[in-house]
């Protein structure tokens, strides 16, 4: 019996030490040698890993504000460094990463992140330094208006601010667009289990249902799944007239897919979370009938988005600036105006200087790549617009963009 | 009941892909008696190899069919090949050594290669999507749809285990298999090269785990550096399940836990969340009942 006893012993502990193998790290180190003092704005989001597409995007359009601002000197006596940390996807590693930047009496304000999930994690390590965290891409509305946001709104993170629009307002511009353009009366609700796909989800069958539909069915997928027969079969059988995902795009884009590949052909729609090129180029040709929406204006539509689509080309980074180039760029921009107007005469970051800079921050004004950026008593932006997008020939096109007044 | 079925037949697409995966760890446990951690990554490097090859190599005007079998073969020479030389580079060198070394180099091996891919493939941590090579479109077989894939699946899938069925069984190398696998010593005495014998297993269970590869990507698109951990695991329960060292009990595990699992996502509440959990408790009460397995033989002890 000795080998099968080593199996089941050894079993659980190889099981262990493979999860293990998912981490690692990548250091990156910024530029900075000038007699200036030294601020550095840190930035948590997923750097490698299925996202890091969406990551690297963001990494790219935060290092171009940074660059532009210490070429230009906008905040005088100080030399801003940028120092991206890696998320892996993962709420342990990001909240590792907020501790890490926590610590750092260098850091005065950090960008992040692009999941919900992580924000948690980061946040409350980043509050408890006043260390403003600023995020491009997080929509769970629990982040601004507490665990109780349906009910009783109340802050939880003083230092917490966002340039993207919560899923309240996703969720429902999702779900009155499905009930009154695509005429849907039936929808079956999946998400990914996360914060985010979660609340999206939420958000999306309680305006639906104020519409006057059904939600003939819910189900969940697990991180990094992407084998779906047997939850297409069940979602056919309950013969919705649209399915609506909660989630990102590594697993949604495999089960848009192996959906219509199974004949379930009724649109399948999303949030912010299926918005990248692979997506797209998983659904393959002929596309399905998909939508998703995505927060904020389409790129292309904003003037005000043409100078930082020229230089961040001019700048030539290696990867496309992605779904939250542009948020980021205003987020990163929010952080330069609040340090130039906090810093100059001042010695080193101390609690009182972070202070100054939520309070900064708090009041900005500012016109921003994606439009005018200001933030409410929670620390939302006041920018609610949602964009729709469908995807035909081979690429996300737009459809409606408003935003949803109630 | 047409729900059943249709889960049923779900079940046995899923649970055919595991099988072709269980089969690499049974056969090369019942011959060297290592949980060989890296298969799962074997067959992963098969998927990336198929991809490989229609990415960058073919030419686009080929006709899907050729290119659907080129890219099959590639995927199971890469993973037959990588199979063999990590036989030969981590494990042989480690033959004598005492258990658990080449199973700790067997999850180091895991690593390397995961990470390799991850860092040196071309953009390697982002999912590629595996080229749709099938006609698309279903088939209705009095209730139950399943697509052309999944259809190709299953037959591919049989087919394979046919082969490596009548391979050990009714070959000369079978026969030189499954003597050492019951004593190498006196296999080796009657004149088995047992060396010869252990790279011929690794290169089997490379062929079926690279062909799987393809058949993840063809039902599950795209691929990504992780694919195999996940595979990997599953098809070792369905090893263990069935009864590990034993062939056709890692196919009756595979596809046990493949009906499994779709049927939980079906009938019970959130199954999708669940069916993992299912799938382990299915696990745990066969051990407990059958502690070597559905069908596995119980273990001799070995010097």
């Amino acid at each position: 019996m000795r080998s099968l006893r080593l199996v089941r012993y050894t079993a659980p502990l190889l099981i262990g030490a493979l999860a293990l193998s998912a981490c690692g790290s990548k250091k990156e180190s910024g530029a900075g040698a000038s007699s200036d003092k030294v601020v550095k704005i840190g930035m948590i989001a997923p750097l490698t890993g299925s996202l890091s597409a969406l990551g690297l995007g963001m990494k790219n359009s935060a290092d171009l504000a940074i660059n532009q601002a210490n070429k230009n000197g906008t905040v005088k006596g100080w030399k801003i460094q940028f120092d991206p940390q890696d998320d892996q996807e993962d709420p342990n590693t990001g909240g590792a990463a907020a501790s890490k930047l926590a610590s750092d009496n260098q850091v005065a304000a950090v960008i992040g992140t692009l999941q919900s999930s992580i924000a948690l994690q980061a946040a409350p390590q980043l509050n408890k330094q006043s260390i403003v965290l600023i995020s491009p891409a997080n929509t769970n509305p629990s982040l601004t208006q507490g665990q109780t946001y349906l009910t009783t709104k109340k802050r939880p993170f003083a230092s917490y601010f966002r340039v993207a629009t919560t899923d309240l307002i996703q969720g429902a511009f999702a779900a009155d667009y499905a009930a009154s353009t695509l005429k849907a009366k039936k929808v079956y609700l999946v998400n990914d289990k996360l914060v985010y796909g979660q609340g999206l989800c939420q958000a999306f069958g309680t305006e639906f249902k104020k519409k006057g539909g059904t939600v003939v069915g819910t189900d969940f997928v697990t991180k990094d799944q992407k084998e779906f027969g047997s939850l297409v079969s069940k979602v056919k059988a309950a013969k919705p007239d649209l399915v609506f995902y909660g989630g990102q795009f590594p697993e949604g884009a495999p089960f848009a897919k192996q959906l219509s590949d199974g004949g379930v052909k009724v649109p399948f729609m999303g949030g912010d979370g299926l918005v990248d090129k692979s997506f797209v180029a998983t659904l393959g040709t002929p596309t399905a009938n998909s939508y998703a929406t995505n927060v904020g204006a389409a790129v292309e539509d904003l003037p005000s988005a043409a100078t930082y689509v020229s230089d961040y080309k001019a700048a030539g980074y290696k990867d496309a600036f992605s779904a939250y180039g542009p948020n980021t760029y205003d987020a990163a921009q929010v952080l330069i105006a609040a340090l130039a107007k906090v810093l100059p005469g001042k010695t080193t970051i101390d609690d009182s200087v972070r202070a100054e800079i939520v309070q900064a921050v708090q009041a900005t004004q500012l016109d921003g790549a994606t439009g005018k950026v200001s933030f409410d008593e929670f620390g939302d932006t006041t920018n609610k617009v949602i964009t729709m997008y469908k995807v035909e020939s081979g690429e996300f096109k737009k459809k409606e963009t408003g935003t949803f007044a109630g | 009941m047409q729900q059943f079925f249709q889960q049923l037949s779900d079940g046995l697409v899923l649970g055919a892909l595991y099988a072709l995966i269980a089969l690499g760890y049974t056969m090369v446990y019942g011959i060297v008696q290592l949980i060989n951690f890296a298969h799962g990554e074997i067959f992963m490097v098969g998927a990336f190899g198929g991809y490989t090859l229609y990415h960058y190599v073919l030419p686009s005007s080929l006709p899907s069919g050729i290119a659907l079998l080129l890219v099959l073969l590639v995927a199971m020479l890469t993973s037959a090949l990588l199979a063999a030389f990590v036989e030969r580079v981590a494990y042989r060198p480690l033959r004598n050594a005492p258990r658990l070394a080449p199973l700790i180099t067997a999850i180091g091996v895991s690593i390397a290669l995961q990470e390799s891919i991850r860092l040196f493939y071309p953009n390697g941590s982002v999912g590629k999507p595996f080229p749709q090579l099938f006609p698309r479109g279903t088939v209705d077989l009095g209730g139950v749809t399943l697509t052309y894939v999944d259809l190709f699946v299953i037959s591919l899938a049989l087919v394979l285990m046919l082969t490596l069925r009548t391979f050990v069984f009714r070959s000369a190398t079978g026969r030189a298999m499954r003597a050492t696998a019951q004593d190498p010593d006196t296999a080796r005495l009657m004149g088995v090269d047992t060396d010869r014998i252990i790279v011929i297993t690794f290169v089997l269970g490379g062929l079926l785990a690279g062909a799987a590869g393809v058949l993840q990507g063809m039902i599950a698109s795209p691929i990504d550096f992780k694919i195999g951990f996940i595979a990997g695991l599953k098809a070792f329960t369905a090893a263990v399940l069935g009864g590990i060292g034993n062939i056709t009990g890692a196919v009756l595990g595979g596809f046990t836990l493949g009906i499994v699992e779709a049927l939980a996502t079906q009938y019970v509440p959130n199954g999708s969340a669940l069916k993992d959990s299912f799938a382990f408790v299915v696990l745990v009460l066969v051990l407990v009942f059958r502690p070597t397995g559905l069908l596995g033989e119980s273990v001799r002890s070995r010097a």
